[in-house]
């Protein structure tokens, strides 16, 4: 058969235990390698298939030369959360091999470097031996270049073995090297040798294998920070201040590059957005403070450490309610941490950021859109409630690749929140700056440059009264405070409503939040098939939290929440909400850094059970 | 002989006392001060008054903007018309940084202290200095930490003696002009409080300015640092003040025509069309020489000379948001039509994600 051209089925058929569509590929190899082309060309191929697909990256806090492993899972019926259970490991990396090919169940594939063949120790697994250094000298003659080529001669060998179509291998490598043809030649050669290699070398194989279905058509492959810039464009951003930090810096990177294509006025060639490469996340908050404060539309991104640092500025755009928002990318741990390691880490503080009384509106987008939709709606927020607003996310949903559909444009006008112009102002000489004028805690403001002899007015952290003046009296502290307190409650049906599905007669529920979603449903079904356990399940989407959520609670006798913590931040957080609800709440926690996954939710729920709750 | 011709003015019939926008000095003041009595920041809030009213800027364009301190509580004590944020110590600069790129028609004034420049706020200082953020950025300098009661600060002159005549600061100071014209400032002067004539005259030509100006005001905290064997205290001040040249400003509006003896007398021209006038005293100092600026500052450190004036001035350099070319009009208040992409937009952007 013509390689180039091939795109029927195998003759060998399947046999009836053959996984169709249902694969866990794991690829190991040394970070700066260029094996993540290699990967990507991989999940892209698929895609094109047809098969929902996605895509988790674990990769060292290094540039070059640490292990580094991706993982690729495709499922027909779209369960392509965190799963290890792998199907078929790909053995590039001799410093783990061993290591690797232990973790191994029985039954699974091996695609293994040659050279690494002395690893293979164990009898169970299924190996295919490639001798990928020969292959490369064949297609590469630049001896530099070899080290890459080689993880694309696995792309070819891997479509052999799985079923994966040549030709969208071909058009992948074509996106892949869009701008670079001699490269996307040698690396289309690499795969096809892969391919043609194996054909004739290797024994096809019936555990698992891919075949083209629809159910993608239409849909993208996309990163949670490029999910949230996009938002911010469309979101009506007018400046950023960042300072770099994994996992956030390509949130700010990919923002500038839209806003560099996309925001510059057609007639002039003029920005309508400002960016500053800050030079601390001190500094990014001051500046987004600063702008927001004159009226931009200002977000700054950021992951841990960087949110500790801006706790101070945190506090003063609450309490001298200046709009901000802050992206928080959440990884593992203080300092240096895991910071290429995903983590529900920041919530409890993020909450409650900086000193005093503080609460803060926290989006928690749990997919890919809302990553989207919600960075639009935390600066509408921010404006509308001229405070901070933080939208959670993390490393997980932030930079590995999901697939989802298409995102929607905005179906609403750009709301500014209370912002009286001159006009506004009139005659009227009655504008006083921290008065709640529609008892929904709300105050009007005025921006600075606003030519009227009453728009102006002190913006300060201190006691002020109700005209901004300075003010230490405790009545006046007091009632502000609560004024603040009331705005933070008009703020529950403001955010984003829970998402809940219901199961009737079902003493059981789920609450979980962000990047945990997809591991949650998966896991309501194993619990479903294998222990008869029906849940009910609530999404949260935002903090404060509203009545839904505590009907919710009240109308399950036990609830677990899940988190991606230690010490199950949330469930703290619905704890003291609702402390009558406290006693029903468990915890469902996972906190080693690696995306959750639905079977560490469905075991931690069984062994919780009582024996009369459940079915074993 | 150099001549100096400006443009004429507005022929508005006016309030004898009134500027050319017909507002009076009333309207440039703000809420009664709160500080000591003689504090040297409220001589400066006073030449701040005078400044903007005698330049006619209307005070709704202005933004103030200060950090956290004696000095930097004293944006509330001028022009209450205008806005202001009291912000977070040592972080004014960044939010002044944000500030004025979200609305570039603002005329921002900081008011900062030499703690919260020199100490907790140096590096957004330096930092501002370098992207040459548009604003007047005064810092009232005592020496001190005027508001938690009489710390050295980071511009206290070695061998300083603390009130009470016990501790000595053995720390080299920070020279805040120094690190500014290093960060590439066009314009850097050092004055003191009580010498009002220059202090106005300089924020005069401070606001004519479009870029970071940097005034190090010494301005004595008479509560904490007026002592003997203190160098910030006024009796030092006004010892030792040693002025480069006496200075003359002539904003772009006022058609005058002067002649100079060209000899004794720098003219300074602006981009505006101001003009600057540097007239010789004792010393014969070139204003553009950015070598000989650090020298002279680096003696002063040395020898515990003070000398004021307009340290260093190059006005060749663009403001951050013509640097960011930046739309003409406010990005504060750009409508949904020129910050939000379109549909089709959107629709581009999908497409190169399948
Ligand atoms: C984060 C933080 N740390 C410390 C303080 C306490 N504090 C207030 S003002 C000040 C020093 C002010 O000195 P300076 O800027 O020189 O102003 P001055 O009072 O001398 O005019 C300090 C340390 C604070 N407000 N915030
Ligand atoms: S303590 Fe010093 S700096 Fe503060 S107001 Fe009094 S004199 Fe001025
Ligand atoms: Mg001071």
């Amino acid at each position: 058969m013509n390689v180039a051209t091939h795109r029927v089925p195998h003759p060998t058929p399947a046999v009836s235990t053959t996984k169709i569509n249902d694969l866990v590929l794991k690829i190991a190899t040394a970070n700066g390698s260029g094996s993540q082309s290699a990967n990507l060309i991989l999940m892209r191929a698929i895609f094109h298939m047809g098969i929902p697909v996605s895509s988790k990256n674990l990769f060292p806090s290094n540039i070059q030369g640490l292990p580094t492993w991706f993982t690729i899972r495709a499922n027909e019926d779209g369960w392509i959360g965190q799963k290890t259970n792998v199907d078929v490991l790909i053995a590039m990396n001799a410093e783990t091999a061993a290591q690797d090919l232990a973790d191994l169940h029985p039954g699974a594939i091996v695609i293994i470097n040659e050279a690494l063949k002395r690893f293979v120790v164990r009898t169970d697994l299924t190996v295919f031996t490639v001798p990928f250094s020969k292959l490369v000298e064949q297609v590469c003659e630049d001896t530099r270049l070899r080290k890459m080529v080689a993880n694309i001669i696995y792309v070819g060998v891997a479509a052999f073995l799985l079923y994966i179509e040549m030709d969208e291998v071909r058009n992948a490598i074509t996106t892949q090297f869009a701008r670079k043809p001699k490269a996307a030649k040698l690396n289309g050669d690499a795969a096809a040798l892969g391919y043609s290699w194996a054909k004739e070398h290797l024994e096809e194989q019936s555990v698992c294998r891919l075949r083209r279905t629809n159910k993608t058509k239409g849909n993208i492959i996309i990163e949670g920070n490029e999910a949230t810039a996009l938002g911010a464009l469309f979101g009506g951003v007018t400046f950023v201040s960042w300072y770099p930090i994994t996992p956030s810096s390509s949130f700010a990177e990919t923002l500038s590059y839209y806003l560099e294509k996309y925001r510059r006025d057609p007639d002039t060639g003029k920005a309508t957005y400002a960016v500053v490469q800050a030079e601390d996340e001190l500094a990014a908050i001051a500046m987004v403070v600063g702008a927001g404060w004159a009226g931009a539309r200002a977000i700054t991104g950021t992951s841990g450490p960087g949110v500790s640092l801006m706790a101070e500025l945190a506090g003063f755009s609450y309490f001298a309610e200046v709009p901000a928002v802050i992206v928080d990318v959440q990884r593992m741990g203080p300092s240096t941490g895991l910071p290429t390691r995903t983590s529900q880490g920041d919530i409890a503080k993020a909450y409650q950021l900086s000193h005093g009384d503080c609460k803060h509106i926290l989006l928690i987008p749990g997919n890919i859109r809302e990553c989207f939709e919600f960075a639009g709606e935390a600066l509408e927020l921010a404006e509308s409630f001229q405070t901070l607003v933080l939208l959670m996310t993390d490393l997980d949903l932030a930079m590995n690749k999901w697939l989802s559909e298409p995102f929607d444009f905005p179906n609403k006008l750009l709301a500014r929140g209370k912002v009286l112009t001159a006009e506004d102002l009139g005659q009227d000489g009655s504008f006083a700056r921290y008065r709640d004028v529609d008892g929904d805690g709300i105050p009007y403001r005025t921006l600075p440059a606003t030519n009227h002899p009453n728009a102006g007015y002190f913006t300060r952290g201190t006691g002020h009264t109700e005209s901004a003046g300075y003010t230490e009296d405790p009545v006046q502290w007091h009632n502000n405070l609560d004024r603040l307190a009331k705005k933070f409650d008009t703020a529950r049906d403001r955010v984003p409503r829970p998402v809940i599905e219901l199961v009737p007669r079902t003493k059981t529920g789920i609450i979980a939040y962000g990047s945990s979603d997809l591991a949650v449903r998966e896991a309501r079904r194993l619990l479903e098939t294998r222990h008869e356990l029906a849940s009910s399940y609530l999404r949260l989407r935002a903090l404060p939290v509203n009545h839904e959520v505590h009907d919710f609670i009240a109308g399950h006798p036990v609830v677990y929440v899940v988190e991606q913590n230690r010490d199950a931040q949330m469930a703290s957080i619905l704890r003291s909400e609702y402390p009558e609800l406290a006693p029903r709440i468990r915890s469902v926690l996972h906190y080693n850094g690696l995306p959750i996954d639905a079977e560490t939710i469905v075991s931690q729920i069984v062994d919780r059970q009582t024996s009369k709750e459940i079915k074993p | 002989m150099t001549t100096v011709m400006t443009d004429p003015l507005p022929t508005a019939p006016r309030d004898p006392k009134a500027n050319r926008l017909g507002l009076v000095l009333k309207e440039y003041q703000g809420a009664e001060s709160t500080l000591c009595a003689g504090c040297g920041h409220d001589a400066i809030t006073s030449s701040i008054v005078k400044a903007f009213f005698e330049m006619g800027v209307e005070p709704y364009r202005v933004a103030k903007l200060s950090g956290i301190g004696c000095s930097s509580k004293t944006t509330n004590y001028f022009m209450g018309q205008a806005h202001g944020i009291n912000s977070v110590h040592g972080r004014m600069a960044a939010v002044a940084t944000g500030a004025s790129l979200a609305n570039r028609v603002l005329v921002s004034i900081g008011i900062s202290g030499d703690g919260d420049t020199a100490s907790i706020g140096l590096s957004h200082f330096l930092h501002m200095v370098r992207r040459n953020v548009p604003i007047i950025y005064v810092i009232e300098n005592n020496g001190c930490y005027g508001l938690t009661k009489g710390q050295f600060s980071a511009t206290a002159d070695r061998g300083s003696v603390k009130k009470g005549g016990l501790v000595v600061n053995q720390s080299l100071p920070i020279d805040c002009c120094a690190l500014a014209i290093q960060m590439g400032c066009g314009f850097v002067a050092r004055t003191f409080s009580g010498d009002t004539k220059q202090v106005r005259t300089l924020l005069k030509a401070a606001i004519a300015y479009r870029g970071t100006a940097v005034l190090d005001i010494v301005s004595p905290c008479v509560t904490f640092n007026n002592h003997e064997g203190s160098t910030k205290s006024v009796a030092y001040a006004r010892e030792n003040e040693d002025p480069l040249h006496e200075i003359g400003f002539v904003p772009h509006y006022e058609q005058i025509t002067v002649e100079y003896d060209s000899g004794t007398t720098k003219v300074v021209e602006m981009p505006d069309g101001s003009t600057i006038t540097l007239s010789k005293l004792d010393h014969d100092y070139d204003s553009h020489d950015r070598i000989r600026a650090l020298a002279l500052l680096d003696k002063a450190r040395e020898e515990l000379l003070f000398y004021t004036g307009l340290i260093y001035y190059n006005g060749a350099m663009a403001p951050l948001d013509q640097q960011m070319n930046l739309v003409d009009e406010p990005l504060a208040t750009l409508p949904e039509s020129r910050v939000r992409p379109s549909r089709e937009t959107l629709a581009e952007i999908m497409e190169s994600f399948q």
